[in-house]
């Protein structure tokens, strides 16, 4: 009986313990969202109003004086062509790391995580010189070209745990037909690998959806700048204008909270991919 | 197809050639550049000054800055305290997340949810619960009592505070992933064995989970100190390193040097400084760490 009693109250005492996660982790931005909705008035009365009236004004207002469908468009822009790129350079190195022997393979794993993990400024100076030097400052490719550098480490990461753990046996009898390296790639191993790939590419999507640092370096011109950039530098004439800022802030997080609840399972097994197996 | 292949090793080259490539030019040669820019007076605003060599006059300067001493004293606290909440908080999450219950895939989403957020908009969001004139914040405390609402970041202290909430709030759920996978690599036999040598609870995770957990306790701590050392986002939208430095951190300190002050060459031995500071963080640990598949070569 007693055992019984405790065992509920445990069970109990857990799912309070879930209920809170959920709440800490999804409240904060609900607020945001929630704000989005109000009108002026309602985001500076106190007490705060919880249930809006569902208006549209910061959506308009964000979008028609402060542009944010065009920062919408660059980081779509920016955010794809980075993928795209980085996916394929990482598949091309991952197969190589995963399946072939040469000298300097263990060499230049290290020094991808060691690019993944060193702070952006010790580079920043002369990536903008050099960007500025090629002209390609304040254009897409000019922010293109580091997220590819910086998102490689990632791409590569996953691509190869992956790579490694699909089954030789099958490349074997490409291999036997006469398929070389690359059509073996081509044909066997990325098919095969769709998950792997596009498990990669939300993650590298992602960041390079939500990176600030050097776009805003490299986009100084409103035309260009990103989403992050376009939220951190929303400013009003006398005061911040929260609706707008609530309402662009839902605009770039929107898209990826639709994602996390979709595919939840591949982010959780890409993020932690070959980080653990010691 | 075992043993080695004459042409393996080129085509191998090949392959990981665009990759290298990209890295070698835009991540190695820009940290050496950056090394000789520190040794020369670059000032942006300035060009018919020139690049003139000064040799170590940077660094020189560097030593006497006290904003960069403060700086880089924050940096740490800001390391130290946000890594810590990040890695207890996380192991709990990591822990609830990982018994299995009904609904628990929404969950694991929901804790998800922060890491996805652009670092800017949980800045903002943050910067907007603790506003002084109509934060949530100062009303959860202090109800509608509006002239005892504070201004949180204008104080020195809280606003240190808030930013560690900030990146606490966002990146414990990266911290519980890591550690959730390391849970799930524990084999449940010992556990069952436990629990029939009359092993409770507690016993079980302090002689079970704890040392198993040990790898992924180190991955999560080495991934979290890197990203919490290059902290700028936070600081860039919340408190612009104020107020009176307090809140400033190398990251931020060297990218106003550099971009906003236009000194790009003291700027670069600010970048030098942090570059060395974090490589011998990052070497300090992977000495005692395994990461995956790096041992298999």
């Amino acid at each position: 009986m007693d055992k019984i009693i405790r065992k509920r109250l445990s069970s109990a005492g857990f799912f309070c313990l879930v209920g809170l996660i959920v709440l800490l982790s999804l409240s904060p931005f609900f607020w945001f969202v929630d704000t989005s909705f109000k009108t002026e008035v309602e985001v500076t009365s106190v007490p705060p109003v919880v249930l809006p009236s569902f208006s549209l004004e910061f959506y308009r207002s964000a979008i028609t004086r402060y542009g944010l469908l065009h920062f919408l468009r660059n980081s779509f822009i920016v955010a794809s062509a980075t993928t795209l790129l980085t996916i394929s350079l990482a598949a091309l190195a991952g197969y190589a790391l995963s399946r072939l022997k040469f000298p300097f393979r263990v060499g230049l794993l290290k020094s991808l995580l060691v690019v993944s993990m060193f702070p952006q400024i010790s580079i920043a100076g002369p990536v903008w010189r050099i960007l500025y030097w090629a002209g390609l400052l304040n254009s897409y490719p000019g922010l293109v070209v580091p997220y590819v550098t910086l998102t490689l480490p990632l791409g590569v990461w996953v691509l190869t745990s992956f790579f490694s753990e699909l089954p030789e046996e099958l490349e074997a009898q490409a291999r036997i037909d006469g398929c070389g390296y690359l059509q073996t790639l081509y044909r066997i191993i990325l098919p095969l690998s769709l998950p792997g790939l596009f498990t990669a590419a939300i993650l590298v999507f992602i960041y390079a959806w939500n990176e600030f640092f050097f776009a805003l370096l490299i986009m100084t011109q409103r035309r260009y700048q990103t989403l992050p950039v376009g939220i951190a530098l929303l400013q009003g004439q006398y005061t911040l204008p929260w609706g707008e800022i609530a309402a662009a802030s839902t605009v770039a997080t929107v898209p990826l909270v639709v994602v996390v609840f979709l595919f939840q399972k591949r982010i959780i097994s890409g993020l932690s991919a070959g980080a653990i197996k010691g | 197809m075992k043993g080695p292949r004459k042409g393996q090793a080129l085509v191998a080259t090949l392959m990981v050639l665009p990759c290298s490539l990209f890295v070698l030019t835009f991540a190695f040669y820009p940290i050496l550049y950056s090394f000789w820019l520190s040794l020369h007076r670059i000032i942006l605003g300035l060009p018919q000054l020139g690049e003139p060599f000064v040799g170590l006059d940077n660094y020189r300067d560097l030593l006497h800055d006290r904003v960069a001493l403060r700086a880089t004293v924050n940096t740490f606290v800001f390391v130290l305290s946000s890594t810590a909440l990040e890695l207890l908080l996380g192991l709990i999450v990591a822990l609830v997340i990982h018994r299995s219950f009904t609904g628990r895939g929404t969950v694991r989403a929901a804790v998800l949810v922060p890491w996805a957020i652009p670092t800017v908009v949980s800045s903002q969001l943050w910067r907007f619960i603790f506003n002084d004139k109509y934060g949530l914040l100062n009303f959860i405390i202090y109800g509608g009592e509006v002239s005892r609402y504070k201004a949180w970041l204008a104080d020195p202290f809280y606003a240190f505070v808030a930013i560690v909430v900030a990146d606490v709030w966002k990146t414990t759920s990266f911290a519980a992933l890591i550690l959730l996978a390391g849970l799930q690599s524990i084999p449940q036999e010992l556990y069952d064995s436990a629990r029939v040598d009359g092993a409770n609870a507690w016993q079980r995770f302090r002689t079970i989970t704890l040392p198993m957990l040990r790898p992924a306790l180190l991955v999560a701590l080495l991934f979290r100190t890197m990203d919490a050392f290059r902290v700028f986002d936070l600081v860039f939208v919340m408190t612009q390193g104020g107020p009176a430095d307090a809140t400033n951190v190398l990251q931020f300190y060297g990218y106003k040097k550099m971009f906003a002050e236009g000194l790009m060459g003291y700027g670069s031995s600010i970048s030098v400084v942090v570059f060395l500071l974090s490589f011998s963080v990052a070497m300090l640990y992977m000495r005692v760490i395994k990461v995956g598949f790096l041992q298999k070569g």
